[in-house]
């Protein structure tokens, strides 16, 4: 289990990891703890799982790229062989399984944004389920963080 | 937008894909992507300085797993909001601290009514429908319907992969 001092950790690390040689030395400075004790603690939550990812977090629409939120109604003999080829998609970066008639939810990440249409089709071709596009259309706030 | 902001180049693009499934968790992590790279860690530094403020790299650091935090509960929030007032609304919602993600989005006629959507996380159902609770109150009678999807399982979790080019591995996005 985590214990304070890891949540301590999460909360400072989710983002302003510095860009400077030695930036785990600098983010301990301004935890109060040794640089080495910073690595071996990040180190033992992303074996742990705690962390899934740790680096830079791109926003891929400012290299053309983007993504697009779908949903799906897959029925329950479906289901299985449904997941297996949503997730066997590259451009799918995200699945869900919701509460909810359209109980399927994925994201699309693509480097061209000309590319969303077309996986989805290609999706729909393969499982014979309709694909809701649910672009967004505005986003009023992000803030990826969650206290620990 | 400009080809200019759209373009990375080559050394771009081999930093992103050195660092997509990670930066290496040791003192110097970007010395030893450097020396992926085959540049200097000045550079390396230099570059991704250049991608964060262009807004390429919307953040450098960790990603935590909700559910490993105890945040087993992950509500999607969505509203029927009046048009002429979604926006307004939607900054307001996007304001509030519980809530993680908020977005416009299209309704798809007599299937689905709800254009706008706000994500909430909680230790438990209860909480989630009290984040629920005061999302409606902000939207008050703008609001005609809604509804919270629990998420009931994570089928895959992986970000933004970017595809395999000249025998390079494939970089991580929220």
């Amino acid at each position: 289990m985590i214990d304070d001092t890891d949540r301590q950790i999460v909360n400072a690390l989710q983002e302003g990891f510095p860009l400077v040689s030695r930036p785990f030395a600098a983010k301990a400075a301004e935890l109060g703890m040794a640089e080495d004790d910073l690595i071996v603690r990040v180190a033992r939550l992303r074996e742990h799982g705690v962390v899934t990812r740790f680096g830079p977090f791109l926003n891929a629409e400012n290299i053309g790229g983007g993504f697009c939120l779908c949903a799906m109604t897959v029925p329950p003999d479906r289901w299985d062989a449904t997941v297996e080829f949503v997730n066997a998609q590259r451009e799918v970066a995200h699945n869900y399984r919701r509460e909810h008639e359209l109980n399927m939810w994925f994201v699309l990440a693509v480097e061209d944004r000309a590319e969303i249409e077309a996986v989805a089709r290609r999706i729909e071709a393969a499982t014979g389920i309709d694909v809701l596009l649910f672009p967004k259309e505005r986003e009023y706030f992000l803030d990826m963080r969650v206290p620990a | 937008m400009s080809s200019a902001q759209r373009s990375i180049d080559a050394i771009d693009r081999a930093i992103l894909e050195a660092t997509q499934a990670g930066l290496p968790i040791a003192a110097a992590p970007y010395a030893a992507v450097a020396a992926r790279v085959g540049i200097s860690e000045d550079e390396t530094l230099a570059r991704l300085e250049r991608l964060k403020a262009r807004g390429v790299i919307r953040r450098i650091g960790l990603a935590p797993n909700h559910y490993k935090l105890g945040l087993v509960c992950n509500g999607m929030t969505v509203w029927d909001v009046d048009d002429a007032r979604v926006d307004a609304l939607g900054e307001q919602v996007g304001a509030l601290d519980f809530v993680t993600h908020c977005y416009r989005r299209p309704r798809h006629p007599s299937v689905w009514p709800y254009n706008l959507f706000a994500m909430a996380h909680g230790r438990t159902r209860e909480e989630v429908l009290v984040k629920r609770q005061r999302i409606a109150e902000l939207l008050g009678p703008a609001c005609r319907a809604s509804d919270v999807l629990f998420s009931s399982e994570i089928l895959k979790k992986t970000g933004l992969r970017l595809a395999r080019r000249a025998g390079e591995e494939g970089a991580c996005s929220d």
